[in-house]
């Protein structure tokens, strides 16, 4: 894995910052990632000057949190996006995101390696679905997650291949109520 | 239906065009709230909006680059002192409303501070940013709601109980969502009360038992 690496496998990297304070694991995903979360709040309409104030909060937050990080749920990009897409939503609208009640059983403290390959694999496919989309349709879902589109604007049928994925994670959530009871 | 263990047959979910909406973190807050319940009870939909997390996750993987500022990395590991932060205790419900409900009443159903709006019903408007509003419904078994249509778009969330309209049945868990042309008149099932997240982008008007008129003063 090397920062050159776009589909690079992270999750060794902030396994890393868990368990061993890793800062040149954490120098790593910061020269990949915080570039594109300032691009993406850019075109999101924020200024260079907030989206860099920004993007310095997305990353530093990836090392506070990192144990709520679940490789087996996410990948290290998706996981990135949600921190920049509630930043965003604290910047522009300073509000903060209804967010869903926490799983009764956190991530595993050992994640199962396979299950959290498994997870990059599928989102490195839907990228590339995504990618394959006609022009005008990959158009809209990109101004819908750059904020461009109202909740009435977006399309119902958004033509998007997310069954594989969903049925991974709904069996992530299986194993962690299972642990549970 | 027992308390408990009981297993929830959710049947009415959270449309594609709510979750995207969701994902990324462009919905107004009282639907928001609305999704984020329904989640907390639909572990289907949590694992749909994950999907949807993923394009956002996808986005920034292709969304290009603009270089940070010299010495951001700096800047930022100078700010990182010591472990991250070791991972909270997760918050668990403790009644009947999932924790983006009680965060918002501050409290389960004994912190609601209702207000009769005629027929038995009562309301609780709950605090929202204005874009969009939100209360909680307690409707006696077998009471229908005043007729209404819609202006906007309007989500409703059982939590407790159900109700039936000219389209379907709706139990604990289930979402319904209505649109422009939609008039309906719910009533609530015999049995239980039947407690409803709602939430709407527009004002309701109601068809009958309350007139436009009164409807400021309800603040609805
Ligand atoms: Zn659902």
């Amino acid at each position: 894995m090397t920062a050159e690496d776009s589909e690079g496998n992270w999750v060794p990297a902030m396994l890393a910052i868990r368990d061993r304070q890793d800062r040149a694991a954490f120098a790593d995903l910061f020269r990949h990632f915080a570039p594109r979360v300032k691009a993406f709040l850019i075109k999101s309409g924020m200024s260079p000057a907030l989206a860099e104030e920004c993007a310095q909060d997305v990353m530093a937050t990836l090392w506070q949190k990192a144990h709520l990080f679940d490789p087996e749920r996410a990948s290290v990009a998706t996981w990135v996006f949600t921190i920049a897409r509630n930043r965003r939503i604290d910047a522009l609208r300073r509000a903060k995101r209804p967010e869903p009640e926490d799983l009764p059983w956190g991530p595993e403290p050992e994640p199962d390696q396979a299950d959290a390959f498994e997870m990059q694999q599928e989102t490195d496919r839907l990228g590339k679905a995504l990618a394959q989309l006609p022009e005008k349709q990959r158009a809209l879902i990109e101004r819908a997650y750059f904020g461009d589109l109202s909740h009435t604007e977006i399309a119902e049928e958004t033509g998007l291949p997310l069954g594989t994925i969903k049925s991974r994670i709904r069996l992530a959530l299986e194993k962690l109520r299972h642990h549970m009871s | 239906m027992t308390e408990g263990k009981t297993k929830m047959t959710i049947r009415h979910h959270v449309s594609d065009q709510l979750l995207m909406a969701y994902s990324a973190g462009q919905l107004p807050e009282a639907f928001g709230l609305v999704v984020a319940t329904h989640l907390s009870m639909c572990d289907e939909c949590r694992a749909r909006a994950g999907a949807f997390d993923a394009v956002g996750g996808s986005m920034i993987e292709r969304c290009g680059t603009i270089a940070m500022d010299d010495g951001s990395l700096d800047a930022v590991l100078a700010r990182l002192s010591g472990a991250p932060e070791p991972r909270p205790e997760p918050r668990r419900r403790k009644g009947l409303f999932p924790t983006p409900l009680a965060d918002v009443i501050g409290g389960d159903l004994d912190a609601v501070k209702w207000r009769p709006i005629g027929m038995g019903v009562r309301q609780a408007i709950l605090p929202m940013a204005k874009d969009a509003s939100a209360r909680l419904l307690h409707i006696p078994a077998g009471q229908a709601v005043p007729d209404h249509g819609h202006r906007g778009m309007e989500l409703t969330l059982v939590l407790q109980g159900a109700f039936r309209d000219e389209s379907d049945r709706f139990g604990p868990g289930d979402l319904e969502i209505a649109d422009e042309e939609m008039e309906h008149t719910p009533v609530a099932e015999a049995g239980a009360d039947c407690i409803c997240l709602a939430a709407t982008d527009a004002p309701l008007r109601f068809n009958s038992l309350m007139p436009r008129l009164l409807q400021p003063i309800f603040r609805i």
